[in-house]
């Protein structure tokens, strides 16, 4: 049974283990450090479907029966799917699952999403309401871009400080029992909103609610830093990343070299023109489910604290002349000694 | 020749403006836009926009500061020869062969065309 401890985390009594993972990307990020772990490289955005939504759609559809394959599984193992993505209304994990008779649970956390579904099924799992969980969550460069800036038949500039939307989807299969790492606690953030009003500077926004989020989680869990080796923010940039940095060492708090960020590790910062590095649902979500849980499976990381975030921002708000609220999440990813 | 260069050193410029507003101030691409228009209408109001035209031809006409500055000699003439209405249907009636090629040709290449990864 899930138990609570200090103010917001949640202790999985028996913890749910990640049996296995997989994810699909587009061509940009198959040309990434990260390209090796990949399940499949995808070079056309539009994946022989008709529009960027419905090759959304199918990245969500493909990267789930993929990661069912890999783990010897049937759709019909899974008792929940907890899937969402940046489309208006989280359609795209709607249609994707229309034609798989799984309950289906839509949710939305802009880039914490992959982190949101973890604790969802998770918990899910823990209190015996579920053997197994598929969290599953995607986005696309060129449907994200005509949700939240210009469609890209409109050829706008991008500005300088822009982050660039993984096209990309990771799946994680959760089950009661298994081989693999094991989620054994969860940290739920609140919603915080510093005032920032540019929508282009998300990591800024973002980098204060994951502070909040890794300080809350070390409190409740009376843990220090170090006993992590892999903190992971997904997805704060470069800029978002060291104003984080700067952030916890005013708490006391020095995250040292075993903190990183998704949207940093799946881009070349140097050499691929996506100036702040990636974000997106599907980033942290690609990273987690293959290079982290890989890494994790052969052992050269036990201990690894996923901190996903989010900007709950929406044009229209921000038409408004409103501010951008953000949210983290932590999940701790623990291998059994 | 040196009209090609004249043309090309004139509308360099005003793209260079966009540009530099976009990478330092963070003003979004639509607003930008709008800026321009104005921009160009005040100019020919003054009389500086026809200057310009004068000497960079199409490098000024094009851009989106050409096209304030034809709704602001469209209303000028309109006012002239029927008064004050002229402010509402000059503008318009002076920029019509640029609106209707805008949305003609947008539509055909909408048609013939699908959206793409830079």
């Amino acid at each position: 049974m899930s138990t609570r401890t200090g103010k917001q985390t949640i202790v999985l009594g028996s913890p749910p283990v990640v049996i296995g993972g997989a994810a699909i990307v587009g061509k940009k990020e198959g040309d990434g450090p990260l390209a090796r772990f990949f399940d499949q490289i995808i070079d056309d955005e539009y994946f022989g479907e008709k529009s960027f939504e419905k090759a959304e759609s199918r990245l969500l559809r493909d990267t789930l029966v993929k990661t069912l394959e890999k783990c010897g599984k049937s759709a019909s193992n899974v008792h929940f799917i907890i899937s969402g993505d940046l489309q208006n209304q989280c359609t795209a994990a709607s249609y994707a699952f229309r034609d798989v008779q799984v309950p289906f649970l839509g949710i939305y956390g802009a880039c914490s999403t992959m982190a949101e579904s973890l604790a969802i099924g998770a918990v899910l799992i823990d209190a015996g309401a579920a053997e197994m969980t598929a969290c599953i969550t995607s986005s696309h460069f060129c449907s994200a871009e005509k949700q939240f800036r210009y469609p890209l038949e409109f050829g706008s500039q991008r500005t300088p400080t822009a982050q660039w939307t993984v096209t990309g989807a990771g799946c994680i299969l959760l089950e009661k029992q298994g081989n693999g790492p094991g989620i054994t606690h969860l940290t739920c953030g609140t919603v915080i909103d510093m005032g920032i009003k540019d929508a282009n500077n998300m990591g800024g926004a973002m980098a204060p609610a994951a502070c909040d989020t890794i300080l809350r989680h070390l409190e409740d869990t009376g843990r220090s830093l170090d006993y992590y080796d892999l903190v992971l923010t997904g997805d704060l940039g470069s800029f978002g990343r060291s104003m984080l940095v700067k952030l916890l060492r005013d708490n006391g708090v020095d995250p040292g070299d075993r903190y990183n960020d998704c949207g940093c590790m799946i881009f070349d910062l140097e050499r691929q023109d996506v100036v702040c590095g990636g974000s997106g649902c599907g980033c942290s979500a690609a990273v987690l489910s293959t290079y982290v849980l890989e890494l994790m499976n052969q052992r050269k990381l036990n201990k690894v604290l996923f901190v996903a975030t989010g900007a709950l921002l929406s044009p229209t708000w921000i038409q408004q002349g409103d501010s951008i609220p953000s949210i983290a999440h932590a999940v701790s990813l623990e291998n059994t000694p | 020749m040196t009209d090609i260069v004249k043309a090309f050193i004139t509308g360099g410029i005003i793209c260079v403006i966009a540009q530099l507003l976009t990478d330092y101030t963070g003003i979004t691409p639509a607003r930008i836009m709008v800026l321009f228009v104005v921009t160009g209408v005040v100019l020919g109001i003054l009389g500086i926009y026809p200057a310009i035209v004068e000497f960079g031809g199409a490098g000024a006409t094009i851009p989106l500061t050409g096209f304030g500055n034809t709704l602001a000699k469209g209303v000028i003439k309109a006012v002239n020869e029927t008064g004050l209405a002229g402010v509402l249907t000059g503008g318009v009636k002076a920029a019509s062969a640029g609106i209707s090629s805008a949305i003609t040709f947008g539509y055909i290449m909408a048609i013939v065309s699908k959206p793409k990864l830079k």
